[in-house]
C-alpha cells in the first residue's frame, strides 16, 4: 500500500531489523517508578539514571515540590489559556520575576516549552530580507524556528569562529543580522567559543542569541551558562533556556536587555497560540531557580563528576566526544547503530540508563551514548557507573 | 551551458575532492542522488565555492539547487551582484 505513510519506509524497515535482532526498543523504554533525580525502576529493575538532563537534581527537591503542591491546591490544576488572555496567574508573573534576578536582565518571557522559545524568539524577529547564521549542529528547535520564519539561513561549520566570520562579512550591511549559538550543544557536549563569536558578530552589526540550555545552573559565576563563564554575556542579546533541564520541570524562557523587549508577547505566535503552563510548574519553577542562585556547592560535585566520569571512561578505552570534560555531558562514541543499540541494552541490563543517539539528532552520522551528569549522583553511584560501562563494553566488545 | 565554461570548469574543480565515486561531472549531475552527498559534505562543498567566490549560498537556495547545472547559474548570478 502507498500512501502518505510511504515515505517513512526506510525508516520503518531499518527499526524492524535492528528490533529483528533481539534487542530491546531503546526509543521506547518506560520508568515505571521514579526514586530520585538519578534512580528509577525501569523494567522492574533499579537503574541508575545517566541521561536525564536533570544537572541540579532539583527533581526532588523538598521546597520545591512543596510550592508545587500548594499553587496545585490554591490555583488549580492548569490555566486553560494563553499567556495573553486568561493564562497569566501570578505564578507565571513570579517566574519571570525569578529569571530576570537569576540572569540580572531586565526582561524575562517564558514559553510553555523550550522548543517553543526557540521557535517563536527566531522565527518573530528574523523576518523576510533578515539573515539568521546558525551554527551546523544546532537544535532541532533552532532550525525549525529558521523554517518557520522566512529569514535567509546561512549555516557555518561547527564552532568555527572564521567560517562566522567570513559568512557574516558577505552578507549585506544594511541587512538585519541574526546569529544563533548554543552555549553547550548537546550532543557531544562541547562548549563554544562565545567570546571570539560574539566579538565578530558584534562587530558586524549582528544581534546574538545564545541557547544556554544545557548549561543553566552550574556553568558560569552565578550559573547563566556558557556566556557568563567567558565574559561575554553583557553583549548577548538574546538568552533562550529551559526548564526541563537544571530547573527540573518543564517549560522554556528568553530573558533580554532589549528595551523593546516585551513587544514580543504580543506578535510571537508559538507564544500567544498555547496554553500557559500550569500553576503548579511555574511555582515549581520559580522555587528551583532561586535556590539554583546558590548551588555552588552542588554546581563544584557535579564538576567532579563530569571529570571522574570523563576520565575513568576514557581510561576504560572508550572514544568520547571531547578531549577533556566541557560540560555534565560526556558522549562515547559507538562505530555503529547496531554496536550502539547492543550496548545501550547492555547497560540497562547492567542497571544504568544512558541516552542513545543517532541521526539524525547528531553530527556526522554518529551512533552516541551520551551521559548526563546530576549533582545527587554520589561518588560511589560514579564508581559504579563506570563498573558498568566496564562490564558491559566487555561484554559487547566495544573495549 | 557549455562544459568549457570558466565558471563550471571552477566549480567542477572543486566537486572533485568530494567527488568520492568517481562520478562524471556534467550540468545535469545531481548533488543529491548522484554524488550521495550528506549534508556535512554539502557544508563543507558549499564553504569551498563561497570561498572560492566570494558569495553566500544561503540555505534557501540550496534548497532550489540540485544540480551542477543550477548551481553554476546561481554562482554566476551571484557573483554579478
Amino acid at each position: 500500500m502507498s500512501d502518505l505513510f510511504s515515505k517513512f519506509d526506510p525508516l520503518i524497515e531499518q527499526r524492524e531489523k535492528l528490533l529483528e535482532s533481539g534487542v530491546t526498543d531503546p526509543f521506547n523504554l518506560v520508568m515505571e517508578g521514579v526514586e530520585s533525580p538519578t534512580v528509577a525502576i525501569c523494567n522492574g529493575r533499579r537503574t541508575i539514571l545517566l541521561g536525564t538532563y536533570n544537572y541540579m537534581g532539583m527533581t526532588f527537591d523538598p521546597d520545591v515540590i512543596a510550592a508545587g503542591k500548594e499553587a496545585l491546591d490554591e490555583f488549580g490544576s492548569g490555566t486553560t489559556g494563553s499567556r495573553v488572555l486568561n493564562g497569566t496567574y501570578a505564578g507565571h508573573r513570579a517566574v519571570e520575576g525569578a529569571l530576570r534576578e537569576f540572569y540580572a536582565m531586565d526582561h524575562a518571557m517564558v514559553f510553555s516549552t523550550g522548543y517553543q522559545a526557540n521557535l517563536g524568539v527566531i522565527s518573530t524577529i528574523a523576518g523576510k530580507d533578515d539573515y539568521v547564521v546558525l551554527d551546523i549542529d544546532s537544535h532541532a528547535s533552532i532550525y525549525d524556528g529558521c523554517a518557520m520564519g522566512n529569514a535567509q539561513i546561512v549555516p557555518f561549520r561547527h564552532n568555527d569562529v572564521d567560517a562566522l566570520e567570513k559568512r557574516l562579512r558577505r552578507i549585506p550591511a544594511e541587512a538585519g543580522k541574526l546569529v544563533v549559538l548554543e552555549g553547550v550543544y548537546s550532543m557531544l557536549g562541547d562548549i563554544a567559543p562565545l567570546k571570539e563569536m560574539v566579538a565578530v558578530s558584534k562587530a558586524a552589526g549582528a544581534m546574538v542569541l545564545v541557547d544556554e540550555a544545557h548549561s543553566m545552573g552550574f556553568i558560569g559565576e552565578h550559573g547563566r551558562g556558557v556566556a557568563e563563564a567567558q565574559g561575554v554575556i553583557d553583549e548577548v542579546d538574546f538568552i533562550i533556556g529551559t526548564f526541563s533541564k537544571s530547573v527540573g520541570t518543564v517549560g522554556g524562557f528568553c530573558v533580554s536587555n532589549h528595551p523593546k523587549f516585551e513587544i514580543l508577547r504580543l506578535v510571537c505566535r508559538p507564544y500567544v497560540f498555547t496554553a500557559s503552563l500550569p500553576p503548579s510548574v511555574v511555582a515549581t519553577a520559580a522555587t528551583s531557580i532561586r535556590k539554583l542562585m546558590n548551588g555552588a556547592d552542588k554546581r563544584a560535585h557535579l564538576w567532579e563528576n563530569s571529570k571522574r566520569l570523563h576520565g575513568g571512561l576514557k581510561q576504560l578505552g572508550f572514544t568520547l566526544g571531547t578531549d577533556k570534560p566541557q560540560s555534565a555531558i560526556i558522549a562515547v562514541i559507538m562505530p555503529d547503530l547496531e554496536t550502539g543499540a547492543a550496548m545501550w541494552e547492555a547497560l540497562l541490563k547492567e542497571g544504568l540508563y544512558v541516552n542513545l543517539a543517532r541521526p539524525p539528532a547528531t553530527p556526522a552520522g554518529m551512533t552516541l551514548l551520551r551521559c548526563s551528569l546530576c549533582a545527587e549522583h554520589s561518588s560511589e553511584q560514579v564508581g559504579e557507573i563506570l563498573n558498568m560501562f566496564a562490564a558491559a563494553g566487555r561484554a559487547t566488545g566495544c573495549i | 551551458m557549455n562544459q568549457s565554461d570558466e565558471t563550471f570548469t571552477r566549480v567542477e574543480a572543486l566537486i572533485e575532492p568530494f567527488n568520492k565515486k568517481g562520478a562524471a561531472i556534467t550540468p545535469e549531475t545531481r548533488f543529491q542522488q548522484d554524488l550521495e552527498w550528506d549534508s556535512l559534505t554539502v557544508l563543507d562543498f558549499v564553504a569551498s565555492i563561497e570561498d572560492e567566490f566570494d558569495i553566500l549560498i544561503t540555505m534557501n537556495m540550496q534548497a532550489e539547487i540540485e544540480t551542477v547545472g543550477q548551481l553554476v547559474a546561481a554562482v554566476r548570478e551571484l557573483s554579478r551582484r
